[in-house]
């Protein structure tokens, strides 16, 4: 047992370690959070803002977590909370991804678009915003469009990658590297009071199976806007396939396309 | 004649319906049944023939359920 662990066995209470403990082990031995978060959950402690996973997560769950790379393309409306929801859940590295700024007419939706950040990089705000959360996660923005010629770069290493795009054409592209790599995709899209997610396993093309020939048309959205809700709702339940998926949890939703109407409080899901 | 119960979701039902009971000669196709309530083609996101995803020249068959749903692409 090293130092590391030994201090972090006889600090932890409850089998807890708290925050204050975290920091003060990784001021004492010189290294990083989240170093100190890895060597604790190794030996079945756990940090203690995650107790209140404890009873649907395992410790080993919490550090397979830990040890997880996923990469979310896009850090509008869908991408922010589907980066927040990991970055609490604790998966330990992300690699997340956007050209744009924040600009007015995000506000409404987008969670970490403020008065603040209008102007700003959606990629490098949002990983400040994100290691704010919880420094224990390596955050690795990129301010660029993901496409094909640079989609291998970008992907390479993830576990899982989440699609938060807002454009048929680039999902098209992001499942095919996906499939290239034998990469689970995690697909949301919204429009309105619309929505739909599905979980592309390696060997599926359930985005060519929804998309294909569709490239150039025109989704609801473009008509519709997007509300507070409906982004929230959707990138939710990319959060959950993504965890699910990460630990070979539950049923994937593989196969089949969950399409959600908001308005009517209608949940149809449709095999593909 | 056949049967069908066409299902719209979303802004498609807007000045049409939630869900009829159709009745169609055959040869009879989804895309005829979107040329009939003018819903352009363009617009259609997932097709959902008896549960599953479908193509829009599938032909329909007496007493199938179609379901139609508008393209979403936002994020």
């Amino acid at each position: 047992m090293s130092q590391i662990d030994q201090w972090i066995a006889s600090t932890a209470i409850d089998g807890l370690l708290h925050w204050v403990d975290q920091v003060a082990a990784s001021e004492k031995f010189n290294t990083s959070i989240a170093t100190i978060e890895g060597h604790a959950l190794q030996q079945g402690i756990l940090p203690a803002r995650y107790q209140r996973n404890r009873n649907l997560l395992t410790c080993e769950d919490q550090y397979r977590l830990f040890c997880s790379h996923v990469v979310v393309v896009g850090c509008g409306g869908l991408g922010g909370h589907v980066i927040e929801g990991l970055v609490r859940l604790g998966v330990g590295q992300l690699t997340i991804i956007d050209p744009d700024i924040f600009e007015e007419h995000n506000l409404n939706r987008q969670t970490f678009c403020t008065m603040s950040t209008l102007g700003k990089s959606k990629a490098k705000i949002t990983a400040e915003r994100a290691v704010d959360i919880n420094p224990a996660v390596t955050v690795t923005p990129h301010v660029l469009a993901f496409a094909s010629d640079n989609g291998t770069m970008l992907l390479s290493g993830a576990d899982i990658v989440v699609d938060a795009l807002d454009n048929i054409i680039v999902r098209l592209e992001l499942s095919a590297v996906c499939r290239e790599l034998s990469v689970p995709l995690v697909h949301g899209a919204i429009g309105g009071w619309s929505g739909q997610v599905t979980s592309q396993l390696p060997n599926d093309n359930s985005l060519e199976t929804l998309y294909a020939g569709k490239e150039h048309h025109t989704g609801i959205e473009n008509k519709m806007g997007n509300p507070s809700f409906t982004p929230a709702l959707v990138a939710a339940l990319q959060v959950t396939e993504t965890t699910k998926i990460l630990l070979n949890l539950g049923e994937a939703l593989s196969s089949r396309v969950l399409t959600i109407d908001l308005l009517d409080m209608e949940f149809v899901e449709i095999q593909i | 004649m056949i049967s069908v119960t066409v299902k719209l979701f979303a802004q498609f039902r807007n000045d049409r319906f939630k869900v009829e009971q159709r009745d169609y000669s055959e040869p009879m196709t989804t895309r005829k049944i979107l040329e009939e309530l003018e819903i352009p083609a363009d617009e259609l996101g997932v097709l959902m023939i008896n549960g599953r995803h479908a193509e829009l020249d599938q032909p329909l068959t007496e007493g199938d359920s179609v379901g139609i749903f508008p393209l979403v692409g936002g994020g």
